[in-house]
């Protein structure tokens, strides 16, 4: 299917985001997020989970969370690009919340043989994290170090998004028939989470322990699932650091037009304005990305796979940079706890990663551009 | 990732029926000399007949000036410049020469010259039959356009003298036209500027004198323009005395891609004589290069390297795309004013990265035969940098976007 050149972003998805963006902004302003997630600078103070769960119970009742179960499974029929306004605005704002993983788990269960149980679990509102990397953050499931034996589940997942969160898991788990994915209520025995002690204040991160856990088979071949789905992600991810980087350069661009040095405003000096434009340019080739490669996964297009890894390779480098510049222009004040710009650092350096590196993105890109390197 | 398919009316369905079955039986063929990468490194009269006999054929069949009015000779249609462009561009056609007077003279003339005038400057224009030139930068106002000295002093009988000199003008050695920026005012720097249309070759020697200048390519392309006591019609000047400033701002915004009117555009040809600057090229000469025993494409870091320029490519490519989209855009001119900095910083940064992958032979030039594309990158990479410098330094740009846009203060 071609693409429309609106990138379906239609009059719902405009609609969507702008009711999000106002949303976020009653439900959890930016001085609301840091009293919530920042209440404690102790370098090494016990990991905790800092959120709101009644603003999430508000997110679930919206729809939000179903918005990547298809339509012939109950889901709503928005298209990508549609959530991917959505996550834009939730990144802008920063709101913990087992969004962005619940819509990655409905993602990858879209493209599961055996999937309706966790359709409907979905449906009910029940919020999910997928729980797949090993124990130096593999970006696929392919080393899982979970094991499944005649439907009970071993081992442990790391690098758990959201696990603090979420009512349930979707487990990559080695069998003897291959790698599938399971679900796994988060509540029931044998499951235990400990928590990451994590830089990202608005994300929380875990170790999952599986001990004997009875668990049910939704997805017979995990590793094509999650290829599958792993564009979408990418474009969701991206939009992300495309909200998170445009509140971090307008709070910036806010600052250097009143801070005042040598009698000039900071924006005066091109010192500041060109890496600021610099900035903004980044975002935009980002944000283009993201809405392409959700466009893409929409229209089922053959470039799919080389579009989410442009567009997560993108938004890696523009978490970085958006990040880097905000803290150095706000100079001696972007330094400090109190400043609220520490929070979407933070948050960018997590996503910077996420879901894979740039490095990781592009090597992705050159296999599909290239072929592999000969052996 | 392509744009993907467009909806078009049935008027516009018809119209790239007729630019498609037109270019596939008119299309030019293999030019008989060395086409330049850009028209504005046309060098000489070989180059310059074969693309203003395109452009007249173009022309002719309806492909150029298709949004303009009839009365100038246009095709009194609305958006199907962008059709024809997109069709010339996918039948890869040679470029069209005349891209001052398209991009910038045209539609300066449309918003703000007399009606007679529209109709005695534009249909030769838009056909390529008169080459048009930009008379804007001085030896002392480059990046300060406003500080223009070259002046027009009143006569009795309600003409104007104009003596000065501009520099950087492109496509000068074969114009009939320019368009001027001139102050009529030293008291004021902004309000003493106003803006005509003056002749060029039919004054040769009568006042305007044309010296080319060599580029550290060796090629000609700009020019230094001399005005000695040209004597100009009043009708000639564009908006009102004193505007200049003002008609010059819509010169600026068309030439940086920033207008509500398609430029005709074309290009695209391959072949020996005609070069595009694109990271699928670089794609291509890192699996032709070996390096020892291997393939450039098999170098873990030369594949990261292409790659991140890959990522900024389609990045522009997308963003150019979102650029139609209001829904996806905060600030009506954030992305089209961009446009120029991307892109000539996006060749500018692929033509150097060819020249790393050709490694050794990135050193050779057009005169040698084991030269990378008959020397073609080389000559990419220094003529990148009239990109990046003319029509506004990047640096300029980046105040541009950094005021405009962001509401940063100004730097001046």
């Amino acid at each position: 299917m071609a693409q429309p050149k609106n990138f379906g972003y239609d009059a719902d998805a405009a609609a969507l985001k702008a009711q999000a963006e106002k949303f976020f902004n009653d439900r959890l302003p930016v001085d609301q997020l840091h009293a919530l997630v920042a209440h404690d600078s102790t370098p090494e103070r016990d990991p905790v989970v800092d959120w709101k769960p009644e603003i999430w119970a508000e997110m679930v009742e919206l729809g939000w969370s179903i918005l990547t179960v298809p339509e012939e499974k109950g889901g709503l029929g928005l298209p990508l690009v549609a959530v991917a306004g959505l996550i834009e605005a939730q990144g802008k704002a920063a709101c913990p919340s087992p969004l962005l993983e619940t819509l990655n788990s409905g993602l990858v269960l879209s493209h599961c043989d055996q999937a309706d149980a966790g359709f409907e679990a979905i449906l009910e509102g029940k919020s999910v994290a997928l729980a797949f990397a090993d124990q130096h953050g593999s970006y696929e499931p392919s080393t899982t170090q979970v094991q499944a034996s005649g439907g009970v589940l071993s081992g442990a997942a790391y690098f758990v998004q959201e696990a603090g969160k979420v009512d349930a898991l979707l487990v990559a788990a080695q069998s003897d028939s291959g790698i599938a994915w399971y679900w796994v209520d988060k509540s029931a025995p044998g499951v235990s989470v400990k928590q990451d002690a994590i830089i990202d204040l608005t994300r929380d991160q875990a170790t999952v322990t599986f001990d004997g856990v009875s668990a049910v088979q939704l997805g017979s071949d995990a590793c094509a699932a999650f290829t599958a789905a792993h564009p979408a992600i990418s474009a969701l991810l991206a939009a992300d650091v495309v909200g998170a980087g445009e509140w971090l350069l307008q709070t910036t661009v806010e600052y250097v037009s009143v801070r005042k040095q040598f009698d000039r405003p900071l924006g005066f000096f091109q010192g500041v304005k060109h890496p600021l434009v610099n900035v903004m340019m980044a975002i935009d080739e980002t944000k283009s990305l993201a809405y392409s490669a959700a466009c893409a996964y929409d229209c089922v297009e053959p470039n799919t796979q080389k579009a989410g890894h442009v567009a997560k390779a993108s938004a890696a480098d523009t978490a970085d940079f958006s990040a880097s510049r905000a803290v150095q222009m706000h100079g001696g004040i972007g330094f400090t706890w109190e400043c609220y710009v520490h929070l979407y650092f933070k948050r960018q350096m997590h996503s910077k990663a996420l879901y894979g590196d740039a490095v990781w993105h592009r090597a992705k890109l050159a296999d599909i551009v290239f072929g592999p390197i000969a052996a | 990732m392509s744009d993907g398919a467009r909806v078009d009316t049935s008027e516009q369905t018809a119209f790239r029926e007729h630019c498609r079955s037109w270019l596939a039986a008119n299309h030019p063929g293999e030019p008989p000399v060395r086409l330049p990468q850009s028209a504005i490194e046309i060098m000489n009269s070989d180059q310059m007949d074969f693309l203003q006999a395109w452009q007249k054929s173009a022309y002719d069949a309806g492909l150029v000036g298709c949004d303009y009015p009839e009365f100038c000779g246009g095709g009194g249609h609305t958006n199907f410049q962008r059709i024809a462009n997109d069709e010339m561009i996918r039948a890869k056609t040679p470029i069209l020469p005349n891209v001052i007077g398209l991009g910038m003279a045209a539609p300066t003339i449309l918003n703000h010259a007399s009606d007679e005038l529209k109709a005695e400057l534009l249909p030769r224009l838009l056909s390529g039959e008169d080459i048009w030139c930009q008379g804007f930068s001085e030896p002392g106002a480059g990046s300060d356009l406003a500080s223009v000295q070259t002046f027009a002093e009143p006569t009795d009988d309600g003409k104007w003298v104009i003596n000065g000199h501009k520099v950087w003008t492109s496509l000068a050695h074969f114009a009939s036209w320019m368009i001027i920026l001139v102050r009529t005012d030293k008291s004021h720097k902004y309000d003493g500027l106003s803006y005509f249309v003056v002749p060029i070759k039919s004054a040769l020697g009568k006042g305007v004198t044309v010296r080319p200048l060599i580029k550290m390519t060796g090629e000609l392309g700009f020019n230094e323009v001399l005005f000695e006591n040209l004597v100009v019609d009043d009708r000639m000047r564009l908006d009102e005395l004193g505007k200049g400033w003002q008609v010059a701002m819509t010169t600026l915004l068309f030439e940086r891609g920033a207008g509500n009117l398609d430029t005709p555009r074309a290009g695209g040809m391959t072949s020996k004589a005609s070069f595009t600057t694109s990271v699928s090229a670089v794609v291509k000469l890192a699996k032709e290069t070996m390096r020892g025993s291997k393939p450039v494409s098999d170098d873990p870091v030369m594949r990261d390297k292409i790659m991140q320029e890959l990522v900024r490519e389609e990045g522009f490519i997308q963003t150019s795309r979102r650029g139609r989209v209001p829904e996806l855009t905060d600030h009506p001119m954030r992305i089209p004013l961009q446009g120029k900095v991307q892109v000539s910083e996006l060749h500018q940064r692929t033509a150097n990265l060819a020249m790393e992958v050709g490694g050794a032979k990135g050193s050779l030039y057009l005169g040698d035969d084991a030269a990378l594309e008959g020397g073609q990158w080389t000559l990419g990479y220094m003529n990148s940098f009239g990109f990046t410098i003319a029509a506004g330094t990047s640096e300029v740009q980046r105040n541009i976007l950094g005021e405009r846009v962001l509401g940063l203060p100004k730097s001046k």
